[in-house]
């Protein structure tokens, strides 16, 4: 393969590669800067922060390993020791911590190259990547579309070629929404799995490192080397992670939830015809349907800007432009100081979400907003457990919607907040849950479908995206069987 | 739950944010709607339902040990606005003065 | 109408552990300006805290000692103020679940003591320092350092159970020997190792229901803490005799300048926004946990005291002078097991604690230089009526500063105890034989003039010779006098 290909194998045909001589790392981590970014970055605007010098140094300390050169495009609010890490967000602009993210550390150790910055809502507040301080990110798939959000950037990026793997963060859907609006697979792992240290926190409760592949494989590939317990995050599961090794073992009399209850109306045609089809693709592959009914989504929404607004109101109480980030020239005295310099870094997004939380975590409205709350949340998780055992994965839409378009959203947040109905529960109750694409839309903008698995069952549904990705043909699950990626074409 | 003006002029202040007059209703509008919507929750039986948290099996404490991941006070001080001596800057601490 | 205070103290406790509460860096006192700081503790963006083990376990160490409940599941949370030396803008601390509730913390002497209860005790993370104002050409500024930011405290919450500025100087001492008996902080209320503020209100005395109260803050020495209080006490009674009311606020106290400053009003009170803090699971402190810092409790001080009284026959007030610190009371019963109880009670607590006092040193060091069982040595000798008090403080001045046990050292300086009557007996018959005059008063019952030869005795014996033989000896010769025996005749030559 020419080396001006390279940029289209699956990550781990890529460090075969590499490690195999056939190509250098900095040949490797440079091929899809060199080829498609060339074509889509100005358009797409995938990155936030680019660094050749740092992509040099990086395959340079990159020969060997599972992901031997593998250029991963990381999510901006990720730390990276030399990379900006500033959650594009006006209040951390130019920032760049003195240290890497675990999950970034492990991607390193393992021979991954941090290919960029993804862009993403600022704070990773957001469904649409519109809310970045350095402008939106577009779906390449229809440039006057959205690619969803909060981590639009690195989904657009591994759907256009820069790289086969980014890392996001998905706080009630942030992987997974933008994942089925680019038409890559994203993974939501089980809370706890993934690292948190140095993921530069929105909702510490519900934040999750997620990934986003072209193919089922590679996001298996990075999961195995990134889960696991970590001695920096108290909130890390402390035994071993699922084994996701078996990632092409099929389905085979697996049983799917399908709770058609949420979907009879408020959900798109196009939506509902993507999950018929997933669903037939899965019983092809020797799944079984369960059909109940589930606790509509609402609730989860509900619940979801309560619990996530009271701790994003805390966590982003250090921008106070004293230790880092913005400070406005304009503060005089402290007092002038804090409320200047946070009026002016945070966006109106970001205002708006810290002014609910600390609402609802203010005297008075605690016990009645915060901490009801938290018990509806007990509430939602015991409903995906009494759904788990009845089924071992739940099928549901990723959205209500295929992409929309640029500003449609943008002055109704309740709107806005609804396009992640199907995907908050997973963060609320703390389970797995992964998009995959299906055939696209009439028009070809991606559809995908949303997998859901109890705690711990990355594996199962790892299983069920690759059935997806070979169309529940038996004959083509092996990972010997190689799939040709959905790729956007320039218009 | 309808918001006020002065509810969200006091919260602002909370959170240390600045918010111009003619914004107050817009923001009282918006907050007001979410808090409705979240209103739903009332809708739900939660009896038997204790606030959710994940506590892994194991609540593992950290051993009293150096773990050298202290900063030099110059990487502590880089991304500082302001700084000095190896200090970090900041306007007037007045004792007993919220700032 | 007279009033009464009512007192209620919060303290807190930095505690002695290698790292920090939630982080690695050193949690030591006087290193350059942030140096000891980490992403944790300077609160960067993506840094989360790990609760330290050995904060724990000392939290659980002093909770069992005051007997207070432990409660097995207990929540860190996040209290929510912005101040420049607050990394994060909230503080973990523990609200609603605190680790430990109740218990009690005794006061005074051995048997006498009065137990004050306590609210809670939990676990919480400093903040850094900022400095005062300082002024450059026309700005002025503020200078912070997070060296301490994270640095393992323990907040102590009284009942409202003091009355009077003494008891809570007394309660306030009384803590700061437990945390240290137990080795769970220095205490240092000039490093602000221990700090206290105070609740106070005043009630028409008898009045079951708390009067407005005012919160005093920064009283850091034990001296303060009487005087601001005492202060405070006083402010209040005035506005109450005069038909004022007090209004709710919190005051610092100035104790150079013995000076109350109003730091804030009611109406700023602050809501501080807690919540369950998401970064830390549930502090779960099992059975096993819990055994094992009881098992390793040592005896505590009112316990010890009790059994000093007990066991040795001491006052209860030597007991407690003893048992100030747990090496003196180590080392007390170390020399008792070798001495005289009583004996080297009275030498630890004046010889001892006096030197401990010229040279000011820690009773570690003394112990290193002289351990318990050669001083119990010099004091059994002393007992047993071979070494005269004087010689044996010599005897003691030498041991600081050399090796050698007792007899060593007489001999080294060329001394030889005057233990003995008959060492003494020769010396005696020369004074008598020099001082007729005296002698015949003596027989005329002048008691004084004995007192008179002893002295000249002494004198001779150049301190060497103890005096109650000296006066046994001359007694009996009086004695032997009146009963009309001749006296034997005095050699010659001294000793």
């Amino acid at each position: 393969m020419s080396a001006r290909e390279l940029w289209r194998l699956p990550a781990r045909a890529l460090a075969t590669a590499v490690r195999a001589g056939e190509c250098t790392a900095l040949e490797a981590v440079s091929a899809g800067w060199d080829g498609p970014a060339a074509l889509w970055e100005r358009d797409v605007h995938a990155i936030a922060h680019s660094d050749p010098g740092a992509r040099a140094a990086g395959a340079g300390a990159a020969p060997s390993g599972p992901l031997a050169g593998v250029p991963v495009v990381v999510k901006d609010n990720l730390c990276t020791h030399d990379h900006p890490t500033t959650c594009c967000s006006r209040m951390l602009d130019g920032y760049q911590p003195p240290y890497d993210a675990t999950v970034v550390q492990r991607l390193r150790e393992a021979g991954g190259v941090v290919s960029g910055k993804g862009n993403m809502d600022e704070f990773a507040m957001g469904s649409s990547t519109e809310f970045s301080c350095y402008g939106p990110t577009r779906n390449p798939y229809d440039l006057a579309r959205v690619p969803g959000g909060s981590s639009g950037g690195p989904a657009a990026a591994v759907a256009y070629g820069l790289a086969p793997l980014a890392l996001g963060s998905d706080t009630g859907g942030s992987v997974r929404q933008p994942a089925a609006f680019c038409g890559v697979v994203g993974l939501k792992p089980t809370y706890g799995r993934l690292s948190r240290y140095g993921l530069v926190a929105f909702a510490s409760s519900l934040d999750q490192v997620g990934i986003f592949g072209r193919h089922a494989g590679d996001v298996a590939l990075l999961y195995a080397l990134l889960a696991g317990p970590d001695p920096l995050d108290a909130t890390s599961r402390a035994s071993l992670p699922p084994d996701v090794s078996g990632w092409d073992g099929g389905v085979e009399g697996l049983r799917f939830g399908w709770p058609a209850n949420l979907w009879r109306e408020g959900v798109e045609a196009e939506v509902v015809a993507g999950l018929e089809e997933a669903a037939a693709w899965l019983e092809r592959a020797g799944a079984r349907r369960v059909p109940f009914d589930f606790l509509p989504g609402e609730y989860a929404v509900a619940t979801y800007y309560l619990v996530a607004t009271a701790e994003a109101s805390s966590n982003l109480a250090r921008f106070d432009g004293v230790r880092y980030g913005h400070r406005d020239p304009a503060g005089h005295d402290l007092h002038a100081l804090y409320t200047r310099s946070r009026s002016a870094g945070f966006g109106a997004e970001v205002q708006r979400r810290i002014l609910l939380g600390t609402y609802a975590l203010s005297a008075g409205y605690y016990e009645e907003v915060y901490l009801t709350a938290q018990r509806a949340r007990a509430r939602i998780r015991r409903e995906y457990e009494a759904a788990f055992s009845r089924c071992d994965l739940l099928l549901m839409p990723a959205a209500p919607t295929l992409p929309f378009r640029l500003g449609e959203k943008l002055d109704d947040p309740l709107a806005m907040y609804l396009s992640d109905i199907f995907t908050l529960g997973a963060n609320l109750a703390g389970i797995p849950g992964l998009s995959a694409p299906v055939t696209p839309a009439a028009g070809g903008l991606p559809r995908a479908v949303q997998l859901l698995g109890p705690d711990d069952g990355e594996a199962l549904l790892l299983r069920a995206a690759r059935a997806l990705e070979v169309r529940g043909e038996r004959a083509r699950l092996d990972r010997s069987h190689e799939v040709e990626f959905a790729w956007p074409t320039k218009r | 739950m309808a918001i006020q003006r002065d509810e969200v002029r006091r919260i602002a202040g909370l959170a240390r944010l600045e918010i111009r007059e003619e914004e107050l209703d817009r923001i009282a509008a918006e907050l007001s709607s979410v808090l409705d919507y979240a209103g739903a929750l009332k809708r739900l039986d939660l009896a038997g339902c204790e606030p959710l948290s994940f506590a892994p099996p194991a609540a593992a404490l950290r051993a009293d040990e150096p773990d050298g991941r202290c900063l030099t006070a110059e990487q502590a001080l880089a991304m500082a606005p302001e700084a000095e001596g190896g200090f970090f800057l900041v306007p007037p601490v007045i004792e007993g003065q919220d700032p | 109408m007279a009033h009464e205070a009512v007192i209620g103290l919060e303290c807190h406790i930095q505690l002695r552990t290698r790292g920090k509460m939630f982080c690695g860096c050193p949690a030591e006192f006087g290193a350059p300006p942030d140096t000891n700081v980490c992403p944790v503790c300077l609160g960067l963006p993506g840094a989360l805290p790990r609760a330290n083990r050995a904060a724990v376990e000392a939290a659980l160490r002093l909770g069992l000692a005051l007997g207070c409940a432990i409660r097995e599941e207990s929540v860190f949370a996040r209290k929510h103020y912005f101040y420049p030396d607050s990394p994060k803008n909230y503080q973990i601390t523990q609200y609603d679940r605190p680790l430990c509730a109740g218990g009690s913390l005794p006061v005074g002497e051995a048997g006498g003591e009065r137990r004050y209860d306590l609210e809670r005790l939990h676990l919480e993370e400093d903040t850094g320092k900022s400095s005062h104002p300082v002024r450059a050409g026309d700005r002025a500024f503020s200078l912070v350092d997070f060296n301490r930011a994270g640095v393992p405290l323990l907040e102590l919450v009284t009942q409202p159970v003091f009355r009077e500025p003494a008891e809570c100087a007394a309660f306030l001492a009384a803590l700061r020997r437990l945390v240290r008996w137990l080795g769970v902080s220095d205490g240092d209320m000039e490093k602000g190792q221990l700090r206290c503020d105070a609740n106070v209100s005043l009630r028409p005395a008898g009045a079951a229901a708390l009067g407005v109260k005012t919160e005093l803050k920064n009283l850091n020495s034990i001296r303060g803490v009487e005087r601001g209080l005492a202060a405070e006490i006083a402010r209040q009674r005035l506005l109450l005799e005069g038909g004022g009311v007090v209004g709710q606020a919190t005051l610092s106290y100035d104790v150079e300048h013995d000076r109350l400053a109003v730091m804030r009003s009611k109406e700023d009170a602050h809501d501080y926004r807690y919540f369950p803090e998401p970064d830390l699971p549930v502090l779960r402190v099992v059975g096993a946990v819990l055994e094992a810092a009881r098992a390793g409790l040592p005896e505590l001080p009112w316990t010890r005291a009790a059994r000093l009284v007990g066991r040795y026959g001491l006052s209860a007030h030597d007991a407690s002078v003893l048992c100030e610190q747990r090496e003196l009371a180590d080392y007390y019963e170390a020399c008792a097991a070798v001495a005289d109880e009583r004996l080297a009670a009275n030498w630890v607590m004046t010889e001892v604690l006096r030197v401990l006092h010229e040279r000011a040193g820690s009773i570690g060091e003394f112990a290193a230089r002289v351990p318990a069982v050669r001083l119990g040595g010099l004091v059994a000798r002393v007992a047993a009526k071979e070494i005269p008090g004087p010689l044996a403080k010599q005897v003691f001045g030498w041991m600081l500063d050399e090796e050698g046990g007792v007899d060593e050292l007489l001999a080294r300086h060329g001394v030889r105890a005057m233990g003995a009557a008959t060492d003494l007996r020769p010396l005696v018959l020369e004074v008598l034989g020099e001082h007729a005059a005296a002698v015949a008063q003596v027989l005329a019952g002048s008691s004084r003039t004995l007192d008179f030869l002893v002295g000249q005795v002494m004198k001779k014996s150049r301190g060497q010779a103890a005096p109650q033989v000296v006066r046994e000896l001359l007694e009996t010769e009086f004695a032997r006098r009146a009963a009309g025996e001749s006296p034997p005749r005095a050699p010659r030559g001294g000793p």
